[in-house]
C-alpha cells in the first residue's frame, strides 16, 4: 500500500488504464507538455507520447467534439476542461453528441468517454473557477455524473469511469487535490458507477454528501456525536447520477431524518431530487421534512466571501439539529 | 481515375457509361426520393421538419463517387442525400423519416439525426456547426490507428460563421487530420444570405488562413465536383492532409417545409434561374449528348428510381409504429 493524494491517486489511474488499453487517449488543454493545470497527468505524455496524451489548442467545443469522433470511432478518449466553470463552451457538445449518440443510433453508436473537470469552491478562486455546475450535467440522459470524495474512491471511479461503455462526466474537487493522503492498493481497482457508500452508519440522522462536501458531513456528524450524542449515519453518492436511490432510501427509511449538503446552489440542486426520493421511497418512516443545506442562490462571488456561500460544519450541523427536533 | 472525369463539357472526351449511369442514378434516387418526402410531409406522415436536399444532388453524389465503402461521411441536417450517396437503403432511411421501427434507428433519430454504421454514416447533426469538431476526431482516430481511411464532413454555409467551423479547421490543419470539410454553400442560412452573414463570402479562402489546400468547385457539375473531391481524398489517403472545399450550390425549395418555397429571402426569378443550373438536367444532357446514355437507358433509370422510391413509401407505411417501450431504451447500454 501506498499513500497517495486525490491528484496522485488520478494519475495513477489513468497511467494503469493506458497501460492496460492503448484505445485510452488523453486530450485537453496543457495535460502534455505541461502534465495538466493541477498536475494531474503529469508525466503521462513523456511516458506514452504525444499521440496519445494530447495538448489540444484552448478551444473547449473542438475538446470534447473531437473527442466524440474519437469515441465512435472507437477510442477511449479522456478529455479534461480545465475548470468546471469553462465548460459552457462545450456544454452542447455534451449534451447534444455525447450524451444522445446512443439514442439516436438505435445503440450503433455510442460515446466511451469521460470527460474530467476540476470543480467546486475551497480554493479562494473567482466564480468560473470556484463553481459547482454537477446539476447540469446529472439532468441529462444519457451521461454519467461522477464525484469521488478522496484518494481511494478517485482513482478506482475513474478507472471503472473510463471502462464504462457510456458517457461519464467526472468532477474532482479542487479542495481535495492536496487536501489528504489515504491508503491506495497499487494493483488497479473499480468501484462500481451508480452506487453510493456509507460512510459512517448510526441510526439517528442521515447526512448525505459527496465530492469536497462529504468531509464537512463527517466532520459535523464528528460534532453531533461529541456535543448531542447523536449518531449521524453519512452516505457518500459517489455516483450523482444515475443516483443510488436504494441505499438512499434504505438509510432514511432507518433513521427517519435527512440532510443533504452540496456546493451547488440550493433551488433546483441535486438536494432537491434527493429530498424527492426520499419522499417516495421512505414517506411513512420520514420524522421530519428533509433539510438541504447548499450554496445559496446566487452566483458566485469572489474568494472573500466564499466561505459564506460554500457549505460548512456549523450550517450542518445547525440543519441538523433543526431536523432533529423537529 | 479523377483526372480523366475533370470538368468536362458535353464536347468534352468520352463519358464512361458505367459511371454515368451510376452517377444519374444516385442523383435521380436523391431526388425521387426528396419528392416523395415533401408529399409524405403534406399528408402528415413525418413530423420534425423536413430539409429537401433537392437542387444539390451532385455534391453529394460527386464526392462519394470518389470514396471508398470503407470512408467516412458526416453531415449536417440536410442529409438525406448524404445517407443515400452513401450506399444507406431508402426503405429504412423512409421509415425513419415517418418515425416507425423499420427505419434506421427504429424512428428515434428521424429526419435530421440519420445514422448507418452498415455504410459508415455517422449521422445528420441538427446544431449548425456542431458536427465539424466530430469529424476531426474521427480523423485523428483513423490516424491514430494508422488506416488510410477518410472522412468526409459535409455542412453549409450556415455553419461558416460559427466557432466550431474555425475551431476544427485549426485543429485538422495543425494535427495533419484526413478529412475533407465540403462546404455546401447554397447561399442561405436558412433566410440570411451569405453576404449578410459572412465578412468573407468566399468561403475556400478561409482554407487558407488556416494553411490547408482549399478550392471552389462548381457543385451542380457532378463530375467536377467528383474531380476536386477526389484530389483531396488522394491527398488525405497519401500524407493525412485536410482540405476545405467549397460546392456552390443552390437548394431549389426552401430552407424546411415551413417555408416550402423559400421565396420570402429570395426572388422567383432568382430560383427560376438557378434551376436552369439543375445539376441532373445537366448530366442527363451531357450524357445523351456525349452518347454515353441513350434516351432508353434514361427512362428506364427513371423508371428503376421510381419503383425503388415508391417500394420505399410502401415499405415506411408498412412498418408498424415503434413499441412504447422503446422510449426507454438506448439511453444506456443495457445488461
Amino acid at each position: 500500500m501506498t499513500k497517495l493524494n486525490m491528484v496522485k491517486a488520478l494519475n495513477l489511474a489513468l497511467f494503469q488504464e493506458m497501460e492496460r488499453d492503448p484505445d485510452v487517449v488523453i486530450l485537453g488543454e496543457d495535460v502534455g507538455v505541461d502534465g495538466g493545470v493541477f498536475r494531474v497527468t503529469d508525466d503521462l505524455q513523456r511516458k506514452f507520447g504525444s499521440q496519445r496524451v494530447i495538448d489540444s489548442p484552448l478551444a473547449e467545443a473542438a475538446i470534447i467534439g473531437t473527442g466524440v469522433g474519437m469515441a465512435l470511432y472507437g477510442l477511449r478518449p479522456v478529455c479534461e476542461i480545465q475548470f468546471s466553470g469553462f465548460a459552457f463552451q462545450c456544454f452542447h457538445q455534451i449534451e447534444n453528441h455525447v450524451a444522445r449518440y446512443r439514442l439516436r443510433s438505435q445503440g450503433r453508436f455510442a460515446c466511451s468517454m469521460v470527460i474530467r473537470m476540476p470543480y467546486g469552491g475551497g480554493v479562494r478562486a473567482l466564480e468560473h473557477h470556484t463553481e459547482s455546475e454537477e446539476q447540469f450535467y446529472a439532468h441529462i440522459p444519457g451521461l454519467k455524473m461522477v464525484i469521488p470524495s478522496g484518494p481511494r474512491n478517485a482513482r478506482a471511479l475513474l478507472a471503472a469511469a473510463i471502462r464504462d461503455p457510456d458517457p461519464v462526466v467526472f468532477f474532482e474537487s479542487k479542495a481535495l487535490y492536496h487536501a489528504a493522503k489515504e491508503e491506495v492498493p497499487p494493483e488497479s481497482e473499480t468501484f462500481p458507477i451508480g452506487r453510493a457508500q456509507v460512510a459512517r452508519e448510526g441510526g439517528d440522522l442521515t447526512l448525505v454528501a459527496y465530492g469536497a462536501m462529504l468531509r464537512v458531513a463527517r466532520e459535523a456528524a464528528d460534532v453531533l456525536q461529541a456535543e448531542d450524542g447523536v449518531a449521524a449515519e453519512v452516505l457518500d453518492l459517489l455516483t450523482i447520477s444515475p443516483l443510488d436511490r436504494e441505499t438512499i432510501v434504505a438509510s432514511v427509511a432507518k433513521t427517519g431524518r435527512a440532510v443533504v449538503v452540496h456546493e451547488a446552489p440550493r433551488s433546483f440542486g441535486p438536494g432537491a431530487e434527493i429530498a424527492a426520493s426520499i419522499m417516495e421511497g421512505a414517506f411513512l418512516r420520514l420524522e421530519a421534512p428533509v433539510r438541504r443545506v447548499a450554496a445559496h442562490d446566487v452566483s458566485f462571488v469572489g474568494f472573500a466571501r466564499e466561505k459564506a456561500n460554500v457549505p460548512d460544519v456549523a450550517r450542518v450541523v445547525a440543519a441538523a439539529r433543526e431536523t432533529l427536533a423537529f | 481515375m479523377a483526372k480523366t472525369m475533370a470538368p468536362q463539357k458535353a464536347t468534352g472526351p468520352a463519358l464512361d457509361p458505367g459511371l454515368v449511369r451510376k452517377l444519374l442514378t444516385d442523383m435521380l434516387l436523391i431526388r425521387r426520393f426528396e419528392e416523395k418526402a415533401a408529399e409524405a410531409y403534406a399528408l402528415g406522415k413525418i413530423g420534425g421538419f423536413l430539409h429537401l436536399y433537392i437542387g444539390q444532388e451532385a455534391v453529394a453524389v460527386g464526392a462519394t463517387s470518389a470514396l471508398r465503402p470503407d470512408d467516412y461521411v458526416i453531415s449536417a441536417y440536410r442529409e438525406h442525400g448524404h445517407c443515400l450517396a452513401k450506399g444507406s437503403d431508402p426503405k429504412r432511411m423512409m421509415a425513419e423519416l415517418f418515425g416507425r421501427r423499420d427505419g434506421l434507428s427504429h424512428g428515434k433519430g428521424g429526419s435530421m439525426h440519420l445514422f448507418d454504421k452498415s455504410v459508415n454514416f455517422l449521422g445528420g447533426h441538427a446544431i449548425v456547426g456542431a458536427h465539424l469538431p466530430v469529424a476531426a476526431g474521427v480523423a485523428f482516430a483513423i490516424k491514430y490507428e494508422a488506416r488510410d481511411q477518410v472522412i468526409v464532413c459535409y455542412f453549409g454555409d450556415g455553419a461558416v460563421p460559427q466557432g466550431e467551423f474555425h475551431e476544427s479547421l485549426n485543429l485538422a490543419a495543425l494535427w495533419k487530420l484526413p478529412v475533407i470539410y465540403l462546404c455546401e454553400n447554397n447561399r442561405y442560412a436558412m433566410g440570411t444570405s451569405t453576404d449578410r452573414a459572412l465578412a468573407q463570402t468566399q468561403i475556400w479562402k478561409f482554407g487558407q488562413t488556416y494553411g490547408i489546400p482549399s478550392e471552389k468547385v462548381d457543385g451542380m457539375d457532378v463530375f467536377a465536383v467528383r474531380d476536386v473531391v477526389g484530389r483531396a481524398v488522394e491527398r488525405a489517403r497519401r500524407d493525412t492532409t485536410p482540405s476545405l472545399i467549397e460546392a456552390d450550390t443552390y437548394r431549389f425549395r426552401g430552407h424546411s417545409m415551413r417555408d416550402p418555397a423559400g421565396a420570402v429571402y429570395r426572388t422567383k426569378e432568382e430560383v427560376e434561374h438557378e434551376k436552369e443550373r439543375d445539376p441532373i438536367a445537366l448530366l442527363r444532357q451531357r450524357a445523351l449528348a456525349g452518347g454515353a446514355l441513350t434516351e432508353a437507358d434514361v427512362r428506364a433509370i427513371e423508371k428503376d428510381v421510381s419503383d425503388r422510391i415508391d417500394e420505399a413509401v410502401a415499405f415506411a407505411d408498412a412498418s408498424p409504429e415503434p413499441p412504447a417501450e422503446g422510449l426507454f431504451t438506448d439511453i444506456y447500454k443495457e445488461g
